[in-house]
């Protein structure tokens, strides 16, 4: 018989409904309603996987959230989710469940033996074993390790679902859909407050959906019914099932995760819909009724397959209708456990035993079990159990007076399904990530929140208040405060709370752990946190070697480090360091909790901004496309794709980049400048604005005129460099690098609006309004000459550095005659979206001289060859003007940005690093390494370290015009040693040598722009 | 994510803005008159307050003008929001 556990009656199940689903490719049935967890507990299915480290058998201990254990992977190839926790996934027809950590079966695991090798995994165990040899580490270690660790396998496929992202603001956000996240919304919303409500389940309900009781007369669940039924009529209120808040951040944001459609399948069956969708809510006030999560005992072999805790055995009696055993003893120290003791008796579950640690429990619910005859056997403790895949007997004894010894003879206790309760935690995880602080609450035993942060209400059990009644009354009452503050009513909620039955505190004696029989390192293994195999005896272990503080406890034993994030444990594990230091609980705390509540997919947080249509955009230029039609190569340059070289069949790297650079220096080059930042600045202060920003002066160049600047920052150093030209007297068309455009404006603007905020001068970024092409070589003036109108291109009517208005293909241009080559050059900028006809005309005109387009690479080659500099690549942001040798830039009657700082005793230090050029000697056709650091040491690879140095390449090439390798180069007190030979020692051994020159290899005297 | 009132555009998120660094540190009218420690103390030297702190923000996603912001550098809560130029209202502490 199918579902052999299920009960004939009862629960939110659809039993008209059979869906069918596979589990390690055995198949199984189950309903809807179901989770993954439920149904496989109906199908007598409880050992789900193996443990982390120590590959022990485990199975299902929770209903939600808190389960450390039933990790699971969910499909097949690119949809496959792994690591779904199999308590909070539904389960859907046709679904294929497996198991994790396990090779090669979850029945028989390999890796299993790891725990008869358990004495040798300690705590601290990765830090201790595996740091020697280093090598090793990446190399044999890890690998080893994460095979054997690993949990689910990630699909290699790109991801076929879709996901979404909203924004919402609200009045009220409600977290938890139970009796007190409803209440609040019932009061917020009867007020006409805009209410969020969102509940982790897939119905609302909450904790009342696993419990049997009575609100106003009627079960849990008609009640539910009837306030879900007016919430939806309220057209102000939204409520959102199936999601999950799962981060809380200042000023009342909060981060949801809605699972559309992930109890339909694998994927979501309809493209346009999201799989998931994340909300970001900004509320005015935040209301938390997140519930708390029961805290399981700890004791010796605690981690079998059929221990649970108490809350979610009721929950699967009471909601999905499962008996997960079919004799069963409840170990606890409080009343709670009591309900789940009736739970099992009233549903044919033989209960042998309730093991209470308190002397003497009474009150309503004990008193039930004992009219129940139920044998309970008060003071006593589970100590031990036994069992193979699966538990089949518990080991009792007497605790002595003071909780702390055990006395008299062991008894067992046959059965198959232990139910524990060691007491209730608030989930105040919500509470605590925008910085909400806990107190330890003596009579809980367990933290609760404690001042609260501002705009956020905690309510019910998240609150510490675990009863019914209670959480009803906190709910209305957090609802109405929360309207109230946002504006909605002040009603008193007197005689509004509806009626429960009666419910009397949960009497708790604290036991953070079982005592155990022999000293604790030689008894069985007792579980804190049941994912990371971490156990009491780690946590004393830690706190003998040294450790005071819970968070490097937590790090060192590993405790709560998994994706359960200690849910379950790490409270046990606060409560057990305070034991093991001498010292409260309330002293020692507990660890900070952050986002994620739970896991979230990649795909949620990257919604659709994916890829570079809306993540990270490509820039093109307009002449992009016959760039691609001509073969070139693209390079990135911040955002923008440029051309680097255009090979042609047949050719290297090199013969490319030496055919651009003698076509350019022999005839006639053709490279798309776009990119060049390009800031407009305009207004009757832009001279005096330039002259600040600038080193050089700028009031008194002509309009026309061109000239070079640097700009630095107010430390002195090199921000970004380019040509500016002044357009009219009030007008500068200011050129920057095509990675530092938006940086300079930035920058430039902060200035503007902050320190000069009376000068008259306005800012407005043009770059992608023009199209710059650059036309550069002896043959150039023919070319340009050839393609415009309206300007005469002789050399004393358009001098170098001007610029003049006029025609280029019949389209207005600005044709600048400037060189970032050293040759013979000029730049004409047009409207960009002409920029590919103006192009073509260039081209045309340029084929009887042989023109040739190049890349950014054969930029750089050339630009070298006359050591210009290119700003971040031979700076870095420790690199001032002197450096450079660029003292001529340096105005002496102004101030400027960054000039103060120029006189610092570190800025005029002897032996700062100097702009220098280096040539290879010892094989003068090989470039030197980019980036290789320079010493003076000829043998500094086998030199005792460190060796002292003296600079680094900024940048190398082979030249072609000079027919061998060149480099520039910072070197100490670069300038005072011309002709000497510096070393770069190479990481394979060799040690290159150089010969120190001038920056300048080609026309230092600069004829060949001149004429 | 803070929840950030623009002088200029009203309440919006943190991510369309961009933190800019402490505010009412004037730039010295006659750097020469400063000494090198003078000088040191304008370019690198900043509070680093536990409580409220003046701070100049820009809403770079948005009109791109800066601002400036009282903030309770323990809390996150922000005290006042109020224009470049501008001293922080009831003065500064």
């Amino acid at each position: 018989m199918s579902q052999p556990y299920r009960l004939d009656e009862g629960g939110h199940i659809d039993r008209d409904r059979t869906l069918e689903f596979t589990f390690n490719g055995r198949r199984l049935q189950g309903h809807p309603g179901d989770t993954v967890a439920s149904a496989l507990l109906a199908n007598g299915i409880s050992l789900l996987g193996r443990s982390f480290k120590l590959h022990r058998p485990r199975g299902i201990v929770g209903a939600g959230a808190e389960d450390p254990n039933s990790l699971v992977q969910v499909g097949r190839g690119e949809s496959t989710i792994p690591n779904l926790r199999a308590t909070q996934t539904e389960l859907y027809d046709g679904m294929e469940v497996r198991s994790v950590n396990c090779w090669p079966s979850v029945k028989f695991d390999l890796s299993a033996i790891n725990q008869w090798f358990a004495p040798l995994l300690p705590a601290g165990f990765y830090y201790k074993t595996f740091m020697w040899p280093r090598a090793f580490w990446h190399r044999i270690y890890e690998p080893r390790i994460r095979k054997a660790a690993g949990f689910g396998k990630a699909p290699t496929g790109s991801d076929p679902d879709r996901y979404d992202k909203t924004n919402r603001h609200c009045d009220v956000m409600i977290v938890g859909g139970g009796p007190a996240g409803l209440s609040a919304a019932l009061e917020a919303g009867r007020r006409g407050a805009r209410v969020v409500l969102c509940d982790e389940q897939s119905e609302l309900g909450g904790g009342l959906l696993g419990m049997r009781d009575f609100i106003d007369g009627k079960p849990p669940h008609e009640w539910v019914r009837t306030v879900v039924r007016e919430l939806e009529e309220l057209p102000e209120v939204t409520l959102l099932p199936r999601t999950t808040a799962f981060g809380h951040y200042h000023h009342g944001f909060v981060s949801l995760v809605e699972r559309v459609t992930d109890h339909l399948g694998a994927t979501s069956p309809d493209p346009r819909i999201p799989r998931q969708r994340q909300w970001r809510v900004r509320a005015r006030q935040v209301v938390l009724a997140t519930g708390a999560i029961e805290r399981p005992l700890v004791f010796c072999n605690n981690d079998r397959p059929g221990i649970m805790t108490a809350s979610a055995v009721s929950t699967y009696i009471n909601r999905y209708a499962v008996t997960p055993g079919r004799r069963a003893v409840v170990f606890c120290n409080n009343d709670s456990a009591y309900q789940t003791a009736l739970d099992l008796d009233d549903h044919g579950v033989k209960v042998e035993a309730v093991v209470d640690v308190r002397p003497e429990p009474k009150g309503v619910l004990v008193d039930r079990v004992y009219k129940e005859e139920i044998p309970v056997l008060a003071g006593h403790a589970v100590v031990d159990t036994r069992g193979g895949r699966h538990l089949s007997e518990v080991h009792v004894m007497q605790l002595d007076a003071e909780g702390t010894g055990l006395q008299g003879e062991v008894r067992t206790i046959e059965c198959d399904l232990l139910a524990s309760s060691g007491g209730w935690n608030p989930a105040v995880h919500l509470h605590c990530h925008p910085g909400g602080r806990t107190r330890y609450d003596e009579k809980l035993a367990t933290l609760v929140p404690d001042e609260p942060v501002p705009n956020v209400i905690s309510a019910g059990a998240c609150n510490g208040n675990f009863k019914l009644d209670g959480c009803l009354t906190e709910g209305l009452s957090a609802g109405a405060t929360a309207a109230s503050a946002a504006g909605f009513g002040d009603e008193d909620i007197e005689g509004r709370v509806p009626g429960t039955g009666r419910h009397e505190g949960i009497r708790l004696r604290p036991l953070w752990r079982v005592p155990t029989r022999k000293a604790l390192t030689r008894s069985p293994k007792q579980f804190v946190d049941v994912q990371n195999d971490q156990t009491s005896a780690d946590i004393f272990l830690a706190v003998r070697e040294g450790y005071r503080s819970i968070e490097h406890i937590k790090r060192y034993t590993a405790m709560g480090f998994g994706t359960d994030q200690g849910k379950l444990g790490n409270i046990n594990g606060a409560g057990i360091a305070a034991e093991a230091l001498g010292r409260d609980l309330a002293e020692v705390g507990t660890t900070t909790f952050r986002p994620a509540y739970t896991p979230v997919t990649m795909g949620l947080l990257a919604g659709r901004d994916i890829g570079h249509e809306r993540f990270e955009p490509v820039r093109k230029t307009a002449m992009h496309r016959w760039h691609v039609e001509h073969g070139a190569l693209f390079e990135n340059v911040g955002q923008w794709k440029r051309p680097w070289y255009y090979p042609q069949a047949g050719e290297s790297m090199q013969q490319s980049l030496d055919r651009e650079v003698l076509a350019t220096r022999n005839a006639v080059g053709i490279l798309d400048a776009s990119t060049l930042g390009k800031i407009d600045v305009r207004g009757p202060d832009a001279a005096e604005f330039l002259n600040r920003i600038y080193t050089n002066g700028w009031k008194k160049l002509d309009v026309g005129r061109c000239r070079y600047g640097i700009m630095l920052g107010e430390d002195g150093m090199v921000m970004d460099d380019g040509v500016s030209a002044r357009v009219a007297e009030d007008r500068y068309h200011m050129t920057t690098t095509t990675g530092g455009a938006a940086r300079v404006l930035a920058w430039m603007e902060e200035w503007l609006q902050t320190e000069w905020p009376d000068m008259k001068v306005w800012l407005t970024s043009t770059t992608d309004q023009w199209s710059a092409i650059s036309i550069a070589g002896p043959k150039s003036r023919e070319v340009v000459s050839a393609v415009c109108e309206g300007i005469d291109f002789g050399h004393e009517a358009f001098p170098f550095m001007t610029f003049q208005h006029g025609k280029a293909a019949g389209v207005p241009a600005r044709v600048f005659r400037i060189s970032f080559s050293g040759e013979l050059g000029f730049e004409i900028n047009v409207p960009a979206n002409y920029g590919q006809q103006v192009w073509d005309a260039v081209w045309e005109a340029g084929q009887p001289h042989g023109i040739t387009p190049y890349g950014t690479e054969t930029m750089h080659i050339l630009r070298a060859e006359k050591g210009f500099i290119i700003a971040g690549q031979d700076t870095d942001g420790s690199i001032n003007p002197m450096d450079l040798g660029m003292h001529g830039l340096l105005s002496k009657q102004k101030d400027y940005l960054g000039r103060r700082s120029l006189s610092r005793p570190d800025a005029i230090r002897e032996d700062r690093e100097h702009f220098v050029g280096l040539v290879p000697t010892d094989d003068p056709n090989s470039p030197l390494q980019e980036g290789a650091q320079l010493t003076d040491n000829a043998n500094a690879n086998d030199a005792p370290k460190p060796v002292p140095l003296a600079g680094h390449v900024t940048s190398s090439y082979y030249s072609a015009t000079m027919g061998h390798a060149i480099a520039l180069a910072l070197v100490r007190s670069g300038r005072e040693r011309m002709d000497e030979t510096i070393y770069a020692p190479m990481a394979d051994g060799r040690v290159r040598k150089a010969k120190i020159t001038s920056p300048v290899f080609y026309d230092p005297e600069g004829k060949r722009q001149n004429v | 994510m803070l929840y950030i009132q623009c002088p200029w555009c009203g309440w919006r998120d943190e991510s369309e803005f961009s933190y800019g660094h402490e505010a009412h540190i004037a730039r010295p009218q006659d750097p020469d008159a400063l000494s090198d420690a003078e000088w040191a103390d304008y370019l690198f030297m900043r509070t680093n307050p536990r409580g409220t702190h003046y701070e100049r923000w820009v809403h770079t996603a948005g009109c791109r003008r800066w601002f400036n912001a009282v903030r309770d550098t323990e809390s996150y809560e922000f005290k006042a929001f109020y224009h470049i130029g501008e001293q922080p209202p009831g003065g500064r502490k």
